[in-house]
């Protein structure tokens, strides 16, 4: 399974809930398969689709969840400590680790190599850490969503890509949008 | 009062409930200051890019935000305040130590201090640069001005508004 398959099968699970995705062909599968107000679309600004998520998590009730890659996460490896040390129990990190900076053609990371991030985030003190395959992913993911508990999923699957369109939408619309969604579920 | 202590009554006066920080020996006061404030959350961050995206997520949440960094971190976050903060339209207000001004005594900080007004001028970033204590009482005008243009703006605090080193 690659991470458009995961994302297939995840839409219905996630349709309903404030997802902040991941720049580069994460974001633009997530708006092919299924673009909703409750996305928020990263269209640059490479690594920080979890502080975002964790900003967004700890200054409102609703559940949030980021959709992440490996390269991403490497990028901004800072983020690890500061989620572990600020909890916020309505926050859910997806790391969709292929081992690979996708969007770019595939280059290796040094994820798929020696560096383990589900140990790296234990390490940084995060308390809630499942790996899991890619099969498994959509379970984990729905199950963490019912829960109560800040939940870092590291998804492992294969690398690889599908023809996706870019995004059209202005940065302001998406942002317009996903805030009056926000907004909506913390009335 | 000390001019930390304005500056984060200056803060909670104008809403802002979400603070990230990257230290610096001048900001040590007002750090301390808004961790101890019961109005504020403040989440120290490791970069500060990583901070403005902490700070997008809380805007995003209904929070007004706020940046607290040096002068050196406009080298690191030029892409993020580029792509994120100003593409989006999101504002934020960054309070930023302006090291390697007169009084400096590190060398290597000047070399920053030499680009940082140009980067911020390049960017088309609103900059105010406190060169005197009493010039703290702008802030409430700043945070205002930011958050109804939706724009980061720069607040360059320099040594001699701190007092010297
Ligand atoms: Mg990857």
């Amino acid at each position: 399974m690659i991470r458009s398959d995961i994302l297939k099968e995840l839409v219905p699970v996630i349709t309903d809930e404030l997802v902040v995705c991941n720049i580069g062909l994460p974001s633009q599968e997530l708006h092919m398969l299924d673009d909703q107000p409750s996305n928020f679309y990263m269209l640059g600004t490479m690594g920080l689709a979890s502080s975002i998520g964790l900003g967004l998590a700890l200054n409102q009730k609703a559940k949030v969840l980021t959709i992440d890659g490996d390269g991403s996460i490497l990028t901004n490896l800072g983020t690890l400590p500061t989620i572990a040390n600020n909890p916020a129990d309505n926050f859910i990190l997806l790391i969709i680790d292929n081992g690979s900076y996708g969007s770019t053609g595939d280059q290796p990371t040094y994820a798929g190599k020696k560096t383990s991030l589900t140990a790296v985030a234990r390490a940084c003190g995060c308390d809630n850490v499942i790996e899991c395959s890619a099969e498994d992913t959509v379970a984990t993911v729905t199950e963490a969503l019912k829960g109560d508990k800040m939940t870092i999923i590291v998804s492992k699957c294969e690398s690889g890509n599908v023809k996706v369109p870019v995004i059209e939408l202005d940065a302001p619309v998406i942002k317009h949008r996903f805030m009056e969604e926000v907004k909506r579920r913390n009335a | 009062m000390s001019i930390s202590d304005q500056i984060v009554d200056s803060l909670v006066r104008n809403k802002v409930e979400f603070v990230t920080t990257v230290p610096c020996k001048q900001l040590a006061g007002v750090i301390e200051g808004v961790e101890a404030s019961p109005d504020i959350m403040h989440v120290p961050s490791n970069k500060e890019d990583e901070g403005m995206g902490l700070c997008a997520g809380a805007w995003m949440g209904g929070k007004r935000p706020c940046i607290i960094m040096q002068n050196t971190a406009i080298g690191v976050t030029i892409n993020t305040l580029a792509t994120l903060t100003q593409f989006y339209q999101m504002p934020l207000p960054m309070l930023i130590s302006y090291r390697g001004e007169l009084g400096e005594r590190v060398a290597c900080q000047v070399e920053m201090a030499v680009h940082t007004k140009a980067l911020l001028d390049q960017l088309n970033i609103q900059t105010y640069h406190f060169h005197r204590p009493e010039d703290v009482s702008e802030m409430d005008t700043i945070l205002n001005h930011t958050f109804m243009s939706r724009k980061p703006t720069a607040i360059l605090t320099d040594s001699n508004f701190w007092g010297g080193y």
